[in-house]
């Protein structure tokens, strides 16, 4: 059936996936009717898929230092968007984002705005010079440009402090799926979890990773994308959601106006189960502060165009055209995703709060509600309350309390949807977070082994070597994550976006700089990402223990506060010492046309 | 000037307008947010809303496109674009 270069019969391939997993789910509706059970069925679609991640995981193995770092240098355009956009959405896009929008309305929305943003400054300010530069890694841009060992392991210590701070919560969460589809405990999930990360990274390292990535694409996007159209179908709101919904929003507004958004005392909060939450806000009001809302998109936007793990797939591309155009397919893919998620709320909550639908449990009484299977079902699971505060027996808009993931998870079985689509929506949570992971995962332990170990300890280790220091290390960061993850510390949404300040802090200013500014040397990148990152945690501790912040700065935007000290430090201390000399000068102007050989080997 | 001077002096006027229009859709609709979210945008959506649902995400898109594109015209103008690959 295929023959000839893999490269060459990609749309096949992935063309012949997606027509199976298609026929899987079409296989799993057929068991659900002849009476296969839910649990069955959740086992069989998370155990499925990752069993296909770990085959072409398998079969990406390699002994090339340039396809184990990266993939060759030949991914074509457009698979490089779809592997970029599993390998940006995390757990957290996918399972958080609608209940986040679902709860806070337009003062959230300010991450759809700034995670897709900021791929515009990733294709303008750097993604094709870093791709002519011909590095494996980012710090090996920092180090090379700027020179010195100093420089590349400031460079290594950033990335490894923002990734590390993410890859947890990415661990988290496929241990938090894999706890509820397998019924195993979350502790012993987790390293379910990391193991099946482990096995599609592992062998292949970056060409491996590209490769599941697609196919994670491939099934996360399916498994998004059916409940929200089939949800919008059958509730009548419009046959493409996207267009079509507002009339379902301006009723939102309506019946918000009609109950009105009661306080609820300290006293009665106090029965609600932790991490649930009540309808506070306007849907579609405008209801955060100008600054409150551009602060929080900015950093967004500036730290996505600092994280080292999307950088690096576009160091995969076979030219920085190709780079570029890359970064917009990204883009379009991960609209795809975020477009939905506020379609989604809007239909998660009307289909709740109207209480002329047939779903709707506002205004029912609540012993009528708590008679419910699905409430039954999700209060059990600790992701839906409901309770009598002012006593009159019937529920009201303040007393309907549920957790943000109820938003993606619970939806399709309120919406009375088979359980194949919950199966579904479980492997899709699973591809989302296993991406991730691995793209985190092997930013670290490739900077480590390349930067660290290669370049800067051992520069004569045979290639050999260095894939298996390479190997080793992605297991103990794996592992090191998935033991704090075990810990259970933070939510997965708050250390997603501290990542972001944390790598925008130190590397956003000496990365762009690199390439903009040739007067940028190696003790102004110095001090730009150590005092960057320094003063952006400084604030960030400072805030959470208790300090008053200045300028509306909060914990989610320290990053603005640790990137602004990043350029003044590194702009006054560039300008107090020497200029680069006229080899890295000459180096700069390379950078900036795409044609010719890069700065770089193919093998370094 | 030389050759390479020029293509980076347009490459730099093509980053300052791309920047100008990311600005508009990332900063500069949200500072009149709350009353430009009285004005009915496009499906019937209100205006401010549907930027933040669709058409803020769907201008970056297109934006990076048409990026591409006209840098692509510059380094073939300057005869720095690469050959033999896509």
């Amino acid at each position: 059936m295929i023959k000839g270069n893999f490269i060459d019969n990609l749309p096949k391939v992935y063309g012949i996936y997606t027509g199976g997993f298609l026929a899987f789910i079409i296989i799993m509706s057929i068991a659900e009717q002849m009476g296969m059970t839910a649990k069955t069925i959740g086992i069989c679609f998370v155990a499925f898929t990752v069993a296909i991640y770990a085959i072409i995981g398998y079969l990406s193995r390699t002994a090339q230092a340039d396809a184990y770092y990266v993939a060759g240098r030949q991914v074509p355009t457009v698979f490089n968007g779809m592997a970029t956009a599993a390998d940006w959405m995390s757990g957290a896009s996918f399972v958080a984002m609608a209940g986040g929008i679902y709860f806070k309305g337009y003062g959230y929305m300010a991450l759809l705005v700034g995670w897709t943003g900021g791929y515009v400054l990733v294709a303008s300010l750097l993604a094709p010079y870093l791709r002519k530069f011909g590095c494996y890694t980012v710090p090996d841009f920092i180090g090379t440009r700027y020179g010195g060992n100093l420089s590349r392991f400031m460079a290594v210590v950033v990335l490894t402090v923002a990734s590390f701070t993410y890859v947890t919560a990415q661990i988290n969460a496929t241990g938090t799926i894999a706890s509820v589809a397998l019924d195993i405990p979350f502790q012993y999930a987790v390293y379910v979890g990391l193991v099946s990360i482990l096995l599609c990274s592992m062998l292949g390292g970056m060409r491996g990773v590209t490769w599941t990535q697609v196919a994670q694409y491939i099934v996360l996007i399916i498994a998004y994308l059916l409940p929200v159209f089939w949800i919008s179908n059958k509730m009548g709101a419009g046959f493409f959601p996207h267009f079509m919904l507002a009339d379902e929003v301006s009723r939102i507004a309506e019946l918000e106006a009609q109950f009105g958004f009661v306080k609820n005392s300290a006293e009665n909060l106090k029965e609600v189960p932790k991490g649930l939450a009540g309808i506070t806000k306007a849907h579609s009001a405008v209801n955060a502060t100008p600054w409150a809302f551009i602060s929080l998109a900015l950093a967004m936007m500036m730290g996505t165009a600092s994280l080292p793990h999307v950088m690096m797939r576009y160091f995969t591309t076979p030219s920085v055209k190709a780079a570029r155009k890359s970064v917009g397919w990204s883009l379009f893919f991960i609209f795809l995703l975020y477009s939905s998620a506020p379609m989604l709320a809007t239909l998660s909550k009307l289909s709740l709060i109207d209480p002329t639908l047939p779903t709707g449990i506002i205004g029912k009484s609540i012993s009528e509600v708590q008679a419910i299977d699905w409430y039954q079902n999700w209060n059990q699971a600790n992701l839906m309350f409901v309770s009598d505060f002012n006593g009159n027996g019937t529920l009201e808009l303040n007393e309907f309390f549920m957790g943000g993931k109820a938003v993606v998870l619970a939806t399709p079985e309120i919406a009375g949807l088979p359980y194949v689509i919950s199966g579904l929506v479980a492997a899709g949570g699973m591809a989302a977070a296993m991406s991730t992971a691995d793209g985190l995962i092997l930013a670290i332990a490739n900077a480590i082994s390349h930067d660290v170990y290669y370049k800067i300890i051992d520069p004569k280790a045979e290639t050999a070597k260095r894939l298996v220091v390479a190997r080793v290390l992605l297991v103990v960061i794996g592992f090191a994550g998935a033991t704090i993850a075990a810990l259970e510390i933070q939510g997965i949404l708050g250390s997603v976006i501290w990542a972001f300040d944390f790598a925008m802090s130190g590397l956003f200013f000496p990365l762009v700089l690199g390439v903009w500014w040739k007067r940028a040397n190696k003790e102004g990148a110095i001090a730009g990402m150590f005092l960057g990152l320094v003063s952006g945690a400084a604030y960030l501790v400072w805030v959470r223990t208790g300090g008053s912040g200045f300028l509306g700065i909060t914990q989610l935007t320290f990053g603005i506060f640790g990137s602004a000290v990043s350029l003044v430090a590194m702009v006054v201390v560039s300008l107090m010492t020497s200029a680069p000399n006229a080899a890295t000068q000459k180096m700069v102007d390379e950078v900036r046309i795409p044609s010719g050989k890069s700065i770089l080997g193919k093998q370094h | 000037m030389s050759k390479q001077e020029q293509h980076w002096e347009k490459s730099r006027g093509l980053l300052f307008m791309t920047l100008a229009i990311w600005f508009v859709f990332s900063i500069g609709i949200f500072l009149f947010g709350a009353e430009m979210n009285e004005v009915t945008g496009p499906f019937g959506y209100p205006l401010t809303y549907w930027f933040t649902c669709q058409g803020s995400l769907g201008a970056f898109v297109i934006l990076i496109f048409w990026f591409a594109n006209r840098q692509e015209k510059i380094d073939e103008e300057f005869g720095f674009s690469e050959r033999g690959d896509d």
